[in-house]
């Protein structure tokens, strides 16, 4: 026998475990990565189908967008239009890898390198889930959810917690805290929140115990989390998180479901960080898992066979079509984020005369671990693609950029890959990744709590973009079903 | 630090719940689909797993989106320009066609209508609701004719052949265990030291052990003997019992009227009252045998295709098909094995004479076979306003009244467009209410 880790295309369970461990060997030694510890799991394509249902989390809260999403999936696997995702990473500690039972060794291999150390290492590394999501917490928190919400169903009714989690969605957007922290709760109101979860759980605990037959009671009533009383009459404005201000000033709004928009708000600001980063995120882990498979096949661990199996697969990941292609849909967050990791590699190893130019902080340093894991860990893709983005790349993906008005028939080339373009092209890409852009601007202005209780609502449009008209009127009404009151939306120029 | 989970054994359906709630929020959208879907399929194809258009009213989830379209300005950035330079004008594209170009659906999402696969359970209940099948009782007698044998636990009786073996092992052993049965392998270990001490030099002491180790053998022996390997007292048996099983299949009589008088409209109303009975059947029992009968002044047994989109010239005479269908029926479905159900289509025109002759078939002949009859009178929109009331109307439907008034189990019904089938059937087959 050879040195190889595997030869066949059939995977089990003792080749996983040492395949896994000459990856960790690479991802700890050769890039210094830095992970949370690993839980690897294999599951079925329909639990993966179910996990994507539930926005890739092992445990979800129930409700009907989610079969509805479901069901779209599984129509689009079962027609063929869809392949499945190979795997899904979960920021967790510990950081929870599904990989799907139907990959092959090759596949579970670059899939274990690219979630289990490239994802996972961004998560626990990049600056935005170090200061927005608590990875020990979400899965403790994720159960309490569930548990809460089941709760509020039987106890209040399907249809009643249906409409606050609707209304919640439809604000998930504008659920989230995009400059500062939630004002931090005093001592004594954290204590208090603390002894009246503990409380819950004895309950929910307790609950077990009704299988006995003495003492069989009716199911407990989900206690009230947030004070009925917690409204005091101050309030900060303008507020930029909707759900935030709405579950503490809401006139009507119950205990119950007061903690629902507060479930609903977490989850949101949980995955901001994701969508903040998704170019970065997904070059990470596509750059990780392409050196991991590299090192492993020079080092003589993999077969030349699995070496074109895996590029096979990773250049059908890094794919970009261009705008003219009938398969165009937006740049691609694998290709852009793993060609800016391999160009910053390039720059620090063999930087041109330009590059260092561009980049005089690390060009021809060597160091491109070290450049690559600062860059992972203090930006995120608009700030990251404004500091990176070398003329080179631009070239390479031959960028332009377009200014549109929207009432004139055409649109203007701004730039393109020329010595004039370069920044403007970088810029307006670097801004295109930028939620607080993308993401309409609204803000509660003003709630006249004395009066007749009237939320107003403010959307500073930006650079003049209004809002859907279709969508406004129903988001709104969804915001007049949680406020109690009117509900006014006024679009002004920023 | 690493730990591989094997998830695969899991239970499934972990999203189970989320669909339910899915398809109960979308109901409505959902039961206009299943109809339309079904308007073009075959009688028997109706309770199949299908694929479902639903439209996203009632599952939006809308959100505030920008409209970049109506007003305003903005930059964006594309990959693989090949010729523009700066300053370039490109013209934007209209209507439906290329990119970006796309209207802005009215959902505001651009979230078109999905399609989906719906199973068997789930297109049915939607159909369902709150309908039941009539006269779902049969008679005792009837019902006690098919018999099946079930299990029924275990007994200290039986015949041999019944023995449950691991029961009656199990109880065995017990009895051996609490009445301390020497194994045969402590048995065979004393007689192997007996053995092996009458070998050695016999003294005094060697001797008193012999003697010992005999007795004690004997009496392993006896006891061997006392409790026996099985007793009687372990044997158990597997138990049956017969028990009535309510007959699981069910044949359906399709009859209708093909002369001239019946045009496609007729026809296409009548094939959709088939389809709705032969769901609810389908619903209901196993096996569901659907016969078609067309008749004009003389009945034949057909397939579908010939029943719906075949045409024939001739009278009417509706007796001929009665007939028809009790011939089969004596031939082939017998009642102690199958339920009978028969639903007729005509425009309410027959000879003159035969409609006495169809009342006195149905109540001696047809009526006690069935469960259920259903006879649907197609008209036109300007006669169900000349027969507005129930008892004026053409000699067929007169005589089938007084049918109708005699049998709890014969329906009557006059329908004229499509959109009074749904309602009709539900009236035909209201829950009884109890």
């Amino acid at each position: 026998m050879t040195g190889l880790l595997f030869t066949e295309a059939e995977w089990d369970f003792a080749t996983l475990d040492r395949t896994y461990k000459a990856i960790e060997e690479i991802a700890l030694n050769d890039l210094k990565l830095d992970v949370y510890p690993n839980q690897v799991e294999i599951i079925s394509s329909e639990q993966m189908l179910d996990a994507y249902s539930s926005l890739g989390m092992p445990l979800m809260y129930h409700h009907w967008s989610f079969g509805k999403l479901f069901a779209r999936e599984d129509t689009m696997y079962r027609a063929g239009y869809s392949a499945l995702a190979y795997e899904i990473v979960i920021n967790s500690s510990p950081c929870i890898s599904y990989l799907l039972e139907e990959n092959t060794m090759t596949m579970q291999a670059l899939v274990m390198a690219h979630a289990a150390f490239g994802h996972n290492h961004f998560f626990k590394n990049n600056y935005l889930f170090r200061q927005w999501t608590n990875a020990e917490g979400i899965l403790d928190y994720l159960a309490f959810a569930k548990h809460y919400i089941s709760a509020c169903e039987e106890r209040y009714g399907r249809d009643e917690v249906e409409l606050v989690l609707d209304a919640a969605h439809a604000l998930m957007d504008q659920g989230v805290f995009r400059y500062r922290r939630p004002p931090k709760p005093s001592r004594e109101r954290v204590l208090e929140k603390r002894r009246r979860r503990a409380a819950y759980e004895e309950e929910a605990y307790n609950d077990l115990w009704r299988t006995l037959p003495a003492g069989i009671e009716p199911p407990a009533a989900p206690p009230t989390l947030v004070d009925e009383d917690e409204f005091d009459g101050e309030i900060k404005l303008p507020e930029e998180n909707l759900l935030y201000f709405i579950e503490k000033n809401s006139p009507t709004l119950r205990g119950w479901q007061r903690e629902i928009l507060r479930i609903v708000r977490n989850m949101a600001q949980y995955f901001y960080p994701q969508r903040q980063t998704k170019v970065m995120n997904e070059g990470c882990a596509t750059f990780v898992h392409h050196t991991i498979m590299n090192i492993l096949y020079d080092r003589g661990l993999i077969s030349e066979g699995s070496l074109l199996e895996f590029l096979h697969s990773h250049t059908s990941v890094v794919f970009q079509p261009e705008f003219d292609d009938r398969r165009f849909g937006g740049l691609n967050p694998y290709a852009l984020g793993f060609a800016m990791m391999s160009d910053i590699r390039r720059i620090a190893e063999a930087p041109t005369a330009e590059d260092r130019d561009w980049f005089p902080d690390f060009a021809g340093s060597g160091d491109w671990v070290g450049a690559l894991k600062d860059a992972w860990a203090n930006y995120r893709d608009e700030s990251f693609i404004e500091q990176f983005l070398s003329p080179k790349l631009i070239r390479d993906f031959r960028l332009f950029s377009l200014y549109d008005k929207a009432d004139e028939g055409a649109y203007r080339v701004s730039a393109i890959h020329d010595e004039q373009g370069y920044r403007k092209v970088r810029s307006l890409l670097a801004r295109q990744y930028d939620p607080g852009i993308a993401d309409p601007n609204i803000q509660v202005v003003d709630a006249d709590l004395k009066g007749d209780r009237t939320l107003f609502l403010e959307h500073k449009m930006y650079r003049g973009i209004p809002l859907q008209h279709a969508t406004k009127d129903q988001v709104v009404a969804h915001i007049e079903r949680l406020w109690g009151h009117d509900v006014v939306l006024e679009e002004v120029a920023d | 630090m690493t730990y591989f989970i094997d998830r695969r054994l899991n239970p499934k359906g972990k999203s189970l719940a989320n669909r339910q709630r899915f398809l109960r929020r979308a109901r409505q959208q959902i039961r206009d689909a299943v109809q339309k879907s079904l308007k073009d399929s075959a009688v028997a194809d109706i309770g199949k797993e299908r694929k479902i258009k639903v439209s996203t009213q009632g599952t939006r989830e809308p959100r505030f989106r920008l409209d970049p379209k109506a007003a305003g300005e903005r930059d964006f950035v594309l990959p693989g320009n090949k010729e523009f330079l700066p300053g370039d004008e490109i013209k934007k594209p209209q209507g439906g066609s290329g990119g970006s170009g796309k209207q802005a659906s009215d959902t505001g999402e651009g979230e078109d209508d999905f399609e989906f696969v719906m199973n068997e359970d789930e297109v049915l209940d939607i159909f369902f609701e709150d309908l039941e099948l009539p006269n779902l009782v049969r008679t005792t007698l009837k019902e006690t004719q098919n018999k099946q044998w079930k299990r029924a636990g275990i007994t200290t009786s039986g015949s041999p052949s019944q023995i449950n073996l691991v029961r009656t092992m199990r109880n065995a052993q017990g009895r051996r265990l609490a009445l301390r049965r020497p194994s045969l392998r402590e048995v065979e270990a004393m007689e192997a030291d007996l053995a092996a001490l009458e070998r050695e030099p016999q003294t005094e002491e060697m001797r008193a052990k012999i003697s010992a180790l005999k007795e004690k053998l004997a009496y392993a022996i006896a006891r061997r003997k006392w409790v026996g390997f099985i007793d009687p007292v372990d044997v158990r048996f597997n138990s049956y019992t017969e028990q009535p099983v309510p007959t699981s299949q069910a044949v359906m009589f399709c009859l209708m009227d093909v002369s001239g008088s019946m045009g496609e409209r007729e026809k296409d109303l009548a094939k959709r009252f088939y389809m709705l009975l032969h769901l609810f059947l389908r619903r209901r029992y196993k096996k569901v045998d659907i016969v078609f009968i067309r008749h004009t002044h003389d009945a034949q047994e057909v397939d579908e295709q010939e029943f719906f989109y075949s045409r024939q010239s001739g009278g009417t005479i509706v007796s001929t098909a009665l007939d028809k269908m009790l011939e089969i029926q004596r031939e082939r479905y017998t009642t102690s094995d199958w339920n009978i159900y028969a639903a007729q289509a005509s425009d309410g025109y027959t000879q003159s004479g035969d409609a006495r002759r169809c009342v006195e078939m149905l109540n001696e002949d047809v009526m006690p076979l069935c469960q259920y009859y259903a006879y649907i009178e197609i008209l036109d929109e300007r006669e169900m306003e000349v027969f507005a009331s129930e008892d004026s109307g053409a000699e067929l439907w007169r005589a089938y009244r007084t049918v109708a008034a005699e049998w709890s189990n014969f329906a009557t019904k006059r329908i004229s467009k499509p959109a009074d089938i749904f309602p009709v059937f539900r009236e035909l087959f209201k829950k009884a209410e109890a």
